[in-house]
């Protein structure tokens, strides 16, 4: 089916003042379309992880929602560093996450786990010095 | 059937000037104005207050009932609110209140704080189920509840299903009456001395329950002189003062959280503040809290827009009188816990206020199109159109309810246009 909404946010790397934004609009948008509570509960804890990597850990990237009637889908593009080995990015503890983001409270290691667990499809594509794509689908139904 | 919500806060078309106050202040995006006034759009209206507290020309106000609503009954029993106590600062006791209020003609005084003694021991057995899902949200203040049901739907099922003090009070002021005294139940009218509109109608449309405990609600700012001077000449009698310390706090924001013992608790008052927390929570950036105390007014409810004392003043007056006790413990007895109907009988739906159409598809074509006119507005948010931002403005364009125009910068633009074409009209006619 044809996606019959698309919006892009540009998330820039280190910016925690604004970090927390995109994820908010999503939210409200959905809201807006009337995307079921439950639906919205998944989104909502996946895209504020993925907005947040994206502050921690990439060099900036752009997070896209897209609608269609069957499903929510967001992708989030970085342009780097890219991730060496994603098996251990995945497992849940493994962190990565500077100083400054740990000093914040992020870092826990369970940014990648939770969006899996939340998505109904997950899907992690990475090259080092190229970037990573993440993307995610939830269900409408 | 009722077509219309009830709300107590309303607008008195005549002193409202138009201005933008009310309008950029409501958290529902409630409030537009249309032909020089404002207008309450009644599926969104919360019963916050807001509006009530920022309008310079008091066009806002809150209905609630007057003192002679009483003689409808026979017996009259008057349920303080905590946030009362916290009105008065030469008052040398609480029971000094609850005397006075029975000198102005109530038959007896029964404190809801004695309520909020028996809710949170419910709330407290409730924490102990895991399952629920963390933060378990508090539901005593209903402007949060109702925001949940507009903002958050998908927090709903986190709101504990516990009733709130006002109307356990009620249940038990009035079977423990009639008891005493051998009367009818029927007989006996409730009255909740309100610092909040919201409360009010929380009694008239309740939110987890058929009906109210409550028969009427009557503001603190109409009973205020004639209790004030009543108070002067009441005995104090220490006796009378059965509410805990505990329940006497849940008038002062993070009052709750304390009553129900949780370590891990996190209170916040006034609703921009909860808003913010509420989205945190939405995102699971909260991940390790237990239970969440939402207030809307700032302080808790001493700083209630039906309020005669200003919040801070309240505050300490109410921390003051709730520290009676070194380490105070709820004052519940045994079996109140079984013999009164303390928990929700109907499940909190989402208010779809906020949904642009009920087909997702025609939802999605109305957000295209609401982008679109967006992109071309100004972006100022100055609210001289009538809607609060230019982004509400631009789904009321699309919803029918304005026009392009109605944005005085895109009609100074277009007449800046058009005087371009006469003046070209007017150089083609003269040749």
């Amino acid at each position: 089916m044809a996606v019959l909404l698309e919006k892009s946010f540009p998330v820039e790397a280190g910016a925690y003042t604004t970090a927390g934004e995109a994820s908010t609009t999503i939210k409200r948008t959905l809201k807006q379309l009337g995307i079921s509570a439950d639906v919205l509960r998944h989104v909502s804890v996946a895209c504020y992880e993925v907005e947040l990597n994206l502050v921690i850990h990439s060099l900036g990237g752009t997070l896209t929602l897209l609608v269609d009637p069957e499903k929510v889908t967001l992708i989030s593009k970085d342009v780097g560093p890219g991730i060496p080995d994603i098996e251990k990015a995945m497992t849940e503890g493994f962190s990565t996450a500077n100083e400054e983001a740990r000093t914040l409270g992020f870092g826990a290691g369970m940014g990648l786990p939770n969006m899996k667990r939340n998505a109904t499809n997950f899907e992690i594509q990475s090259e080092v010095g190229v970037g990573t794509t993440i993307t995610m689908s939830f269900a409408l139904a | 059937m009722e077509t219309k919500r009830f709300h107590s806060v309303r607008l008195e078309g005549d002193k409202c000037r138009g201005c933008t106050n009310c309008l950029k202040r409501c958290p529902t995006e409630a409030i537009r104005v249309r032909g020089g006034r404002a207008h309450i759009i009644d599926e969104r209206c919360i019963d916050c207050g807001e509006c009530i507290r920022v309008c310079g020309y008091h066009a806002k106000v809150a209905v609630t009932d007057p003192l002679s609503s009483i003689s409808k009954f026979k017996y009259k029993i008057a349920l303080p609110a905590p946030s009362l106590y916290g009105q008065f600062k030469e008052l040398r006791g609480i029971s000094q209140v609850l005397n006075g209020l029975k000198q102005m003609g109530f038959d007896d005084a029964f404190e809801v704080a004695r309520g909020a003694d028996v809710v949170s021991r419910a709330i407290r057995e409730r924490l102990k189920n895991p399952d629920l899902p963390r933060p378990v949200i508090s539901s005593a203040c209903p402007a949060i509840v109702r925001l949940i049901q507009v903002r958050f739907p998908d927090l709903i099922d986190h709101i504990v299903d516990v009733r709130q003090p006002m109307e356990v009070a009620a249940m038990i002021a009035r079977r423990e009456f009639a008891r005493k005294h051998n009367v009818s139940e029927s007989d006996i009218g409730c009255f909740f001395i309100t610092p909040c509109p919201a409360k009010v109608t929380g009694i008239r449309n309740p939110i987890g329950h058929e009906k109210s405990a409550v028969d009427g609600a009557i503001s603190v700012l109409e009973i205020y002189g004639l209790l004030s001077t009543q108070i002067r000449n009441a005995p104090v009698d220490i006796t009378i003062e059965t509410a805990s310390d505990l329940g006497v706090g849940w008038a002062r924001s993070g009052g709750e959280s304390k009553a129900v013992s949780r370590e891990n608790s996190l209170a916040v008052d006034g609703i921009e503040n909860c808003i913010h927390v509420l989205e945190e929570i939405e995102d699971n950036r909260l991940r390790d809290l237990e239970f969440f105390e939402g207030a809307a007014c700032t302080g808790g409810c001493v700083g209630g827009p039906l309020n005669f004392e200003n919040n801070y003043v309240a505050r300490s007056n109410v921390r003051r009188l709730s520290s009676r006790t070194q380490e105070p413990e709820l004052n519940v007895d045994s079996g109140m816990m079984t013999k009164y109907d303390l928990y929700a009988s109907k499940s909190i739906l989402p208010n779809s206020a906020m949904k642009l159409d009920d087909d997702l598809l025609e939802a999605m074509r109305k957000m295209e199109r609401i982008e679109e006119i967006y992109k071309e507005l100004p972006g100022y948010d100055c609210g001289s159109c009538g809607s609060p931002t230019c982004r509400t403005f631009a789904e009321d364009i699309v919803q029918g309810a304005a026009t392009k125009m109605d944005c005085i910068h895109k009609m100074k633009e277009q007449l800046k246009v058009m005087a371009q074409q006469m003046v070209n009209l007017a150089q083609t006619t003269r040749e």
